[in-house]
């Protein structure tokens, strides 16, 4: 036979869930949103953003032009990765080019650069790189550095009698698509998104409006309350995962060498942290501003640049990495990369995986009991 | 006192019509309100009140139909408009985080009058509504009743030639609403005309005269007594539920 | 202008008030900045390299110290094992491994050729890219180093003056950073995408909450014109930005001791009519959104789109074609590109004026646009 209180506990809970997804759902410009940033971003690093560099503007200073340096500058030509932007007589004007984002690249020829090649004379080459960007500068110095190489060997002049010849082999990205490292981390990024922020905003709007308090005279208990806001944006949460993942591999291939359950699990435990936080902060903001301003600074903004999601972890200074270690993000993005980018197991994951339950269950009973003191 | 060029009538409606898409929000209203006339403009929820108010105020074009507030043109001369009515919405709209007189100052400064009628007319308001104690308070921690009075001096702060109240006496206690509509008869006094919404009907009773639209339409028009004899009832209410009966 | 006067008066006075929105303007962009300045690195420090030398030789070990005392590399394992190598690398313990196989030295020694094997974690791509790149400096250089050596003592072997062979001398020189620092060349991007965000997020969220209150029905039935009213908001807000900005920029110069090569003054005023179209972009978001929520989301939609394609964090000639035709749409790409080439080339107003000029343009052209859009009329 049925009591009467469960029929009291199953059917307000419900209903209330209900009417929570018909409230996300009719809000069609935020969720619009939702669904088409990710994509767009996922969209974005594949084909658009990439660090490779390409189309190396050349100034070349030839100030006594002959064979010699007409094959150099042949050579640089050539390829797609350069092209001869100015030959100037001298190195004056390599400054303003510079400072006008005019060239990336200035290669000095010494005068009478052939005349001294035959002879056996040292014959300089002096290679200027804007290093403003250091990693860019590093690069195309190293790739025009391959090029004088080449240009070395053809001329039967010599960088030094010896050559190792360094195979390189780039494991498990060989294409160095920065897709493949960024989709983990848009995933972090999404849940965060709609389990932290939108919950939190969800929540304190309610709180300022006032329904919240005819919510809580209602037969609804607290915990339910928080249970019947959180599902609803779990599942969209969850659903956008699957949009995001799906994307990333229909149009780039990107891998899931692991196991996809295993990241559903980690996903999940990662939306109930995320959701904990969201649900910290609605209790203990007073407004629906300030609920977004917590929300935005206490898990927005960790997310995206203390989380190795962008930024690696490793190239921060060493203070700021000790940081990184209460952000939670960081111990999903590595779950996440470990799980698609090289197939591994929980075996691998486990140190990760109990601090994200050791934040779950601190910050849940946290939530639940920050939310049950506001309204005793 | 701002008036409008000739005799004309405060607010002259003819035949007014706004749709929305194949939805029909106001039909073809008529009525006029004369000068210092005190107009009660009733009507259920979604009848088409709120949406006539914004035509009148020049925040709506009408699809059809001729309106005049003030005696100027709704379609063309919104400009002028705004500078000769005055207008008190729902939700009260004084700035919350502004004191008592920097929301006077501010809104005598945006209606164009000068510093020293700013100085005069802040004094008479303050002092007038007793809020000399809290003239340097803001607004967000003044009760509920004088802010309302406050909104609406406010909104008569440039001796508009009429001014709209929409439900100005939402959620207010009675004694209150009494010393407001106190405060609506010296405004009609001074010549200024008042058309006030409101669904407490027991208000209407305090209007010159009632319009009460239904669905879109006005289906009654007259002053309270008048209303009460041709439908035969004591009391304004139920001439409101007589009519709204054969919609439901 | 009196009108405006007295809407600047009450806009003033609100923001002073706010005590939330002070927070915002005067400490969250010192945070964001200290913060972002030191996380915002793809600098590549050291990689941990494992190495399996199967030669030991002289040779073999040299190289390896090479690599470790180049200061790019720490060593981070080594055995006779690839398998041990192989497993380091899915314990995130090595990112690199260096393979040297048997017979290194002795094949440098006969034919003057040797290979040695690389294998890097690119799981980050960019990075491994980099720390190729060291790896081949490092490696090229042994190798320029030994054939010297050869040569001079081939000489001293054949006593007689070593036959002149043609040969090049290449010098590298690394302009504007020398160092190699990498919050040089973010921290200027790091700013310009500091006011852009809270430029155009504060706009977008202020008017749009107006609007939720019910405040802005209240000014539509006044005097107040469009132009009025655009006015009385945007410009306390675009001298809020403004100050951010010369705020952000005193930390980035005394904390992060970037270099201020060109003009401070120059790079203000290019922020002041910067602001004009990113304020104007935060308007145009405030007549789309309903509520406060949805201004903030949109906003953050526009924001990364423009902020991905603005080579703010990926160099702006990696994209393809057709993205950087995008890029140039982009005004955040231009405002960046300034700041960078004034403040770490010290160029002057006119090289940097074609940029100047185009961000005039957009500034006007949005802002057009987004006051036509703000209908006074609430439909």
């Amino acid at each position: 036979m049925m009591r009467a209180s469960d029929t009291s506990r199953r059917g307000p809970l419900v209903a209330f869930m209900v009417k929570e997804v018909q409230h996300i759902l009719r809000d069609r410009q935020t969720l619009t949103i939702l669904i088409l940033m990710p994509l767009l971003q996922v969209l974005l690093f594949g084909y658009a953003l990439r660090t490779d560099i390409q189309d190396i503007r050349v100034a070349v200073v030839d100030p006594s032009p002959d064979y010699a340096t007409l094959a150099f500058r042949n050579r640089l030509g050539a390829t797609d990765r350069f092209r001869i932007v100015d030959v100037l007589p001298d190195a004056s004007r390599l400054e303003t080019l510079f400072r006008r984002n005019e060239a990336d690249v200035g290669v000095e020829l010494a005068p009478r650069f052939g005349t001294r090649l035959a002879r056996g004379e040292p014959a300089g080459i002096q290679l200027i790189a804007d290093a403003s960007d250091p990693n860019g500068g590093t690069t195309m110095a190293a790739y025009v550095n391959a090029v004088i190489d080449d240009f070395a060997a053809q001329m039967g002049a010599s960088r030094g009698a010896v050559h190792i010849a360094l195979d390189t082999r780039m494991r498990f990205n060989p294409t160095l698509a920065s897709v493949n490292l960024f989709v983990p981390g848009l995933i972090a990024l999404v849940i965060t998104l709609v389990s932290a922020l939108m919950t939190a905003i969800s929540l304190s709007r309610e709180k300022e409006r006032g329904t919240l308090e005819s919510l809580l005279v209602s037969p609804l208990r607290p915990w339910q309350i928080i249970v019947g806001k959180v599902l609803p944006y779990l599942a969209l949460g969850l659903t956008i995962v699957l949009l995001v993942l799906a994307a990333a591999w229909v149009v780039f291939r990107v891998p899931f060498r692991g196991s996809l359950a295993l990241l559903l699990g980690e996903a999940l435990l990662y939306t109930l942290v995320s959701l904990a936080l969201g649900v910290l902060i609605a209790a203990r903001t007073s407004s629906q501003r300030s609920a977004m301003l917590g929300a935005l600074v206490g898990t927005m903004m960790p997310n995206a640049l203390l989380s190795g999601m962008i930024f690696p972890i490793a190239s921060m200074p060493a203070w700021l990495r000790l940081v990184t270690y209460i952000v939670p993000a960081r111990w999903f993005i590595v779950i996440a990369r470990g799980v698609m980018l090289e197939g591994v197991g929980v075996a691998n994951l486990w140190v990760e995986t109990a601090v994200l339950v050791l934040m779950t269950v601190v910050l849940l009973v946290a939530a639940v009991r920050s939310f049950d003191a506001r309204l005793a | 006192m701002t008036q409008p060029p000739n005799d004309e009538p405060a607010i002259r409606v003819h035949e007014l019509t706004r749709r929305f898409g194949s939805f029909t929000a106001v039909r073809a209203i008529s009525f006029e309100v004369a000068r210092g006339e005190v107009f009660g403009f009733l009507g259920a929820n979604g009848a088409g009140k709120t949406t006539a108010i914004k035509m009148l105020t020049g925040l709506l074009l009408p699809t059809s139909g001729d309106a005049r507030v003030a005696g100027f043109d709704v379609y063309r001369e919104t400009e002028s408009i705004r500078r000769h009515i005055g207008y008190m919405s729902q939700r009260f709209s004084l700035y919350e985080d502004l004191t008592v007189r920097e929301n006077i100052e501010f809104y005598g400064g945006i209606y164009g009058l000068s510093d020293e009628r700013i100085a005069t007319r802040s004094t008479e308001l303050i002092e007038g509504l007793g809020l000399r104690e809290a003239r340097n308070t803001l607004v967000a921690s003044i009760p509920l009743g004088w802010k309302q009075k406050l909104a609406f001096s406010v909104a008569v702060i440039h001796d508009p030639a009429v001014v709209f109240l929409d439900e100005p006496t939402s959620g207010v206690d009675p004694i209150t609403r009494r010393q407001f509509w106190e405060m609506i008869y010296t405004a009609a006094a001074r010549g200024i005309t008042v058309f006030v919404t409101t669904h407490y009907m027991d208000e209407a009773e305090y209007c010159d005269r009632v319009s009460i639209m239904v669905d879109g339409g006005i289906a009654a028009l007259g002053t309270p007594s008048e209303l009460k004899r041709q439908y035969g009832v004591g009391a304004i209410d139920d001439v409101f539920v007589r009519l709204a009966r054969p919609a439901a | 202008m009196r009108t405006l006067r007295f809407l600047l008066r009450k806009e003033y006075r609100q923001i002073v008030r706010d005590r939330m929105m002070l927070a915002q303007i005067l400490i969250m962009p010192v945070i964001q900045l200290l913060l972002l300045a030191n996380a915002a690195t793809f600098e590549v420090t050291r990689a941990r390299l494992y190495t399996v030398d199967l030669d030991h030789t002289v040779t073999s070990r040299a190289l390896i110290d090479r690599l470790v005392s180049s200061g790019r590399f720490e060593l981070a394992g080594s055995s006779a094992s690839m398998a041990l190598a192989d497993a380091a690398m899915l314990d995130r313990r090595a990112g690199v491994i260096a393979r040297i196989p048997r017979d290194f030295e002795r094949d440098l020694m006969r034919v003057d050729a040797a290979p040695v094997q690389l294998i890097l974690d690119a799981k980050d791509g960019a990075a491994a890219a980099v720390t190729r790149s060291y790896a081949n400096a490092i490696v090229t250089d042994y190798a320029a180093e030994l054939g010297a050596a050869r040569a001079g003592g081939e000489a001293l072997a054949l006593g007689a003056p070593a036959v002149a062979m043609p040969h090049v001398e290449v010098r590298s020189r690394a302009w504007y950073n020398p160092e190699l620092d990498y919050q040089d060349y973010m921290v200027p991007g790091i700013l310009v995408e500091l006011i852009t965000i809270a430029g155009t997020l504060l706009t977008a969220v202020n008017i749009t909450r107006e609007k939720e209150i019910g405040t802005l029905d209240q000014l539509n039935v006044t005097p107040v014109t469009r132009a009025q009213f655009i006015a009385g908001k945007l410009i306390p807000l675009w001298s809020i930005a403004l100050i951010e900005f010369g705020v952000g920029l005193a930390v980035a110069a005394v904390v992060f001791h970037v270099p201020m090569r060109g003009s401070v003054a120059l790079v203000v005023g290019v922020a002041a009519v910067y602001l004009v179209a990113a304020l104007g972009i935060g308007l145009w978001v405030s007549t789309i959104a309903g509520t406060q929520q949805q201004a903030m989301f949109i906003t953050f939609f526009l924001m990364l789109i423009y902020l991905l394609m603005s080579g703010l964090f990926t160099p702006l000639r990696s994209m393809p074609a057709w993205a950087q035709w995008i890029a140039h749409l982009n005004p955040v790409m231009y405002f960046v590109r300034i700041m960078r080439d004034v403040l770490m080339k010290g160029a002057g107003p006119s090289d940097i004026a074609p940029d100047v000029g185009i961000l005039i343009v957009y500034g006007a052209v949005v802002f057009t646009l987004a006051v036509r859009q703000y209908a006074k009329r609430s439909a």
